[in-house]
């Protein structure tokens, strides 16, 4: 029979280890299913099991404790044709837990092998997350205050479709790895194991005892038949294939000239829910369509339809370089939570500059222009404020103006949102 | 002349795709969210793939996995997520394995700021790894900087199978700005040198080079291994080949680091004063400059891309000339301190802010005034 075991690179494991079951039975799996060489690796991380990636002539990747899932689930999802084997201790299962439950929830056709062995065998046999409450192990008594995982019912819980659970002594153990193997999806086979150099030293370990351990945990013995669903590499490229749109990047087209432009810093204050941050998109657009370099930042709280929100726009023929406001030639004071957020901006208004405050809006003392619009007796609503501003900005020439507004309103909206957002301009200019 | 406008997270990621990158894998995280947004709506009709990891550790992980099997890789994220990829960027140093990772940074320590702009992470980005082996960290002032640099990080990713970081900021990141996107003036493009001859030893290489790659899942088998190996991939004690291996790391990237020096200089003629400066900092300390020209007080301007390998040269280079040198940087001092191991004899001035807000160039001004 074909194998794949490395000769120049024997396993190295202490005498009675059932690592070495294990890396034979692997062997007989993959020889059992004709896997091809070139297209399957074996991905290890640390500890015992961490050595079966030298064993095997196949490809392999050993990496950082815990994380052999997520190389794994990289290089499957990078060649779907390849059969990717995954080894892990207890140490790693313990580690990457988080790996194992995405793993199981995704469902790519990976195989995971646990290797059991209820301790650290490296480094001197200290408890892992499957040591068993009384067992001796290398950590005093903490794992006397602890219980062991059962990660074949944790499995099945995170959705695996495949879930099985053997000794490493099982005279089936190739078989059942192969069934692992052959299972299309994500699938763990558990197998419990005797660590001679550390466990059994100490504790009374015997082939029956571990058959006794399988018989007393809940059976896994395969296909979890109320997870089956398809394959994830197969449902992401499904998917991923019906978006055969690239987004290309919008272009802004020189519409006009103006004369004597001097660089304009817009800030709107407002809140949540009010389209500050459209608004602010639309006198960006309105000046790149004038030629002009524009720059915008946002802020506004991690939460939705509330808080402040502000827009804060600079519109240069110059190329722009700090792009932090300095003297704001235009505020739109739409709300109390967005002026308090920018309060100290008052102060270095400069007496040409020109704020728009809303009716209800409380604003600092300053020596600004202030225009101060009852929206609400205009029956405009609060979510169109700051749309309404700007058609008040556009027809006293402040910033922008109607030529520069209507071009950006037309790019930024479709033709139905555009010509309501006009009748809430011309409703506003005509105040 | 048509402009774009858009995020420097956008241009990031435009940088990305016109670099040839096929593979995202990232995890959320404000300030760098919408780099994997848009690598999400631009990868898919290109054929490429874009996964959100279950977190950061296993998104590292997922671009490892790809990235030997020969995928280009992009990742994205902010100083937590820096943290949490530390070791699988470790794996990545010393296995030579090409990634590209975008730090947009944002004020720390810790969880810090999530809307705040700092360059929090410059020499975390440098020593957040075991064994002190050099990576290349490249530091763009704007949005067209982060679509030109994305391209040099893939080509010097590949080139030298190394983790390449782009050290954004929340400033640039988040601010959308117009630019000439079209007539932007990028790289060609550098692919991975693969393997042609007979036997295949994964880490034999020049003694100053990167390896030549084959992918896993190829003909060739390929071992990859996060242990100290020697060229067959295997573990090794052997110190003369571990020494070998270590030296080579260094070299690759240290011998080639005049090639991988990028900058931008505006020296005024009689001027004692450089202001030198990296990251979006650079380019109030521009508008400083020019406002100083006008006052007939003109100092000349040293803005920094490439900070890791420190471009020495460079620094010895254009620093001759001056009296007197001034470091501006948002952190309370992190750069500076390679500039002065670099200019020994020199006196370096410095200013740094932290607090969340952009240095002002009234700020700079008063600084190099107070010189």
């Amino acid at each position: 029979m074909n194998s794949y075991l490395n000769k120049t690179r024997p396993p190295v494991y202490c005498p009675g280890c059932s690592h070495e079951k294990i890396t034979k039975g692997l062997d007989k799996a993959m020889a059992n299913l004709n896997l091809p060489a070139d297209k399957t690796v074996i991905v290890t991380d640390i500890g015992c099991s961490g050595l079966f990636d030298t064993f095997f002539n196949v490809h392999a990747l050993h990496g950082v404790h815990g994380r052999a899932l997520t190389y794994a689930s990289g290089l499957k999802l990078a060649d779907p044709e390849l059969n990717v084997i995954v080894t892990m201790g207890d140490g790693g299962l313990g580690i990457g837990g988080a790996h194992v439950l995405a793993s199981c929830r995704r469902n790519l056709d990976l195989t995971l092998i646990i290797l059991n062995n209820f301790n650290f065998g490296m480094t001197g046999g200290q408890y892992s997350s499957t040591t068993p409450t009384d067992a001796i192990a290398g950590s005093g008594f903490l794992n006397h205050a602890e219980i062991p995982l059962d990660i074949c019912s944790v499995a099945r819980s995170a959705g695996a479709t495949y879930v099985a659970r053997c000794s490493s002594l099982d005279a089936g153990l190739a078989e059942k790895i192969a069934g692992a193997i052959e299972h299309k999806g994500f699938s763990i086979i558990e197998t419990l194991g005797m660590c001679t150099g550390r466990y059994t030293k100490k504790n009374k370990l015997t082939p029956i005892t571990l058959d006794q351990m399988i018989m007393d945990l809940p059976e896994a013995c395969g296909v979890i038949k109320k997870n089956k669903r398809p394959e994830y590499g197969e449902r992401y490229r499904a998917l991923a294939k019906e978006r055969t749109t690239f987004p290309k990047a919008p272009v802004f087209e020189k519409k006009m000239t103006l004369e004597d432009y001097q660089r304009q810093e817009v800030v709107i204050l407002g809140s949540a829910g009010m389209r500050i941050v459209t608004a602010g998109d639309i006198v960006c657009y309105a000046g790149l369509y004038a030629g002009m370099n524009v720059s915008m930042k946002n802020d506004y709280n991690i939460t939705v339809l509330r808080g402040q929100s502000v827009s804060e726009i600079l519109i240069s023929p110059e190329k722009i370089g700090y792009a932090g406001i300095k003297s704001p030639s235009v505020i739109l004071a739409l709300s109390d939570e967005g002026v308090l957020r920018r309060k100290k901006i008052f102060a270095t208004l400069s007496p040409d500059a020109f704020i728009l405050k809303e009716k209800s809006v409380t604003i600092p003392e300053t020596c600004a222009n202030v225009l101060e619009i009852d929206f609400r007796k205009l029956k405009i609503k609060k979510q169109d404020w700051a749309l309404a501003s700007l058609g008040v900005m556009a027809k006293k020439g402040k910033t922008i103006n109607k030529k520069m507004l209507d071009h950006a309103l037309k790019s930024r909206f479709n033709e139905k949102v555009y010509l309501l957002a006009m009748e809430i301009i011309e409703k506003i200019s005509k105040v | 002349m048509a402009l774009s406008f858009m995020e420097g997270n956008e241009a990031l990621a435009r940088g990305a795709i016109a670099a040839g990158c096929n593979f995202f894998a990232g995890y959320p995280i404000t300030p760098a969210t919408t780099i994997f947004n848009s690598m999400l709506k631009m990868l898919p009709p290109k054929g490429g793939i874009c996964v959100q990891g279950e977190d950061e550790i296993a998104s590292m992980g997922y671009c490892i996995g790809a990235s030997m099997a020969g995928k280009k890789t992009l990742t994205a994220t902010s100083g937590p997520g820096i943290s949490l990829y530390s070791e699988q960027v470790s794996f990545a140093i010393g296995s030579e394995i090409p990634l590209v990772i975008a730090d947009v940074q944002r004020l720390g320590p810790s969880t810090g700021s999530a809307t705040r702009g700092a360059d929090s992470d410059i020499q975390f980005l440098r020593w957040g790894s075991t064994s002190g082996v050099p990576v290349i960290v490249l530091a763009p002032k704007d949005a067209l900087d982060c679509y030109i640099l994305t391209v040099h990080a893939f080509n010097y990713a590949e080139e030298f199978r190394c983790p390449v970081f782009i050290a954004s900021n929340k400033e640039i990141g988040m601010t959308k700005e117009s630019f000439d996107l079209d007539s932007a003036t990028l790289p060609p493009i550098v692919e991975r040198k693969m393997f042609s001859k007979d036997i295949y030893l994964p880490f034999e290489a020049e003694q100053d080079a990167a390896p030549p790659f084959l992918p896993i899942g190829g003909k060739t088998l390929v071992r990859q291994t996060s242990s100290t190996h020697g060229p067959d991939g295997y573990i090794t004690i052997d110190p003369e080949v571990i020494a070998k291996n270590q030296a080579r790391l260094r070299k690759k990237i240290h011998n080639a680091r005049k090639r991988i020096t990028l900058f931008e200089e505006n020296t005024k003629e009689g001027t004692d004063t450089l202001v030198i400066s990296y990251g979006v900092t650079s380019r109030a300390v521009e508008d400083a400059a020019n406002t100083l020209a006008g006052k007939g007080k003109p100092v000349s301007t040293l803005t920094l891309k490439t900070l890791w390998p420190v471009p020495r040269d460079l620094l010895l280079e254009k620093t001759r000339q001056f009296k007197q040198i001034i470091v501006i940087e948002m952190n309370l001092g992190q750069y500076v301190n390679e500039i002065r191991r670099v200019l020994c004899d020199k006196k370096v001035n410095f200013y740094g802010q932290m607090n969340g807000a952009l240095i002002s160039p009234e700020k700079i001004m008063e600084v190099i005034e107070n010189e």
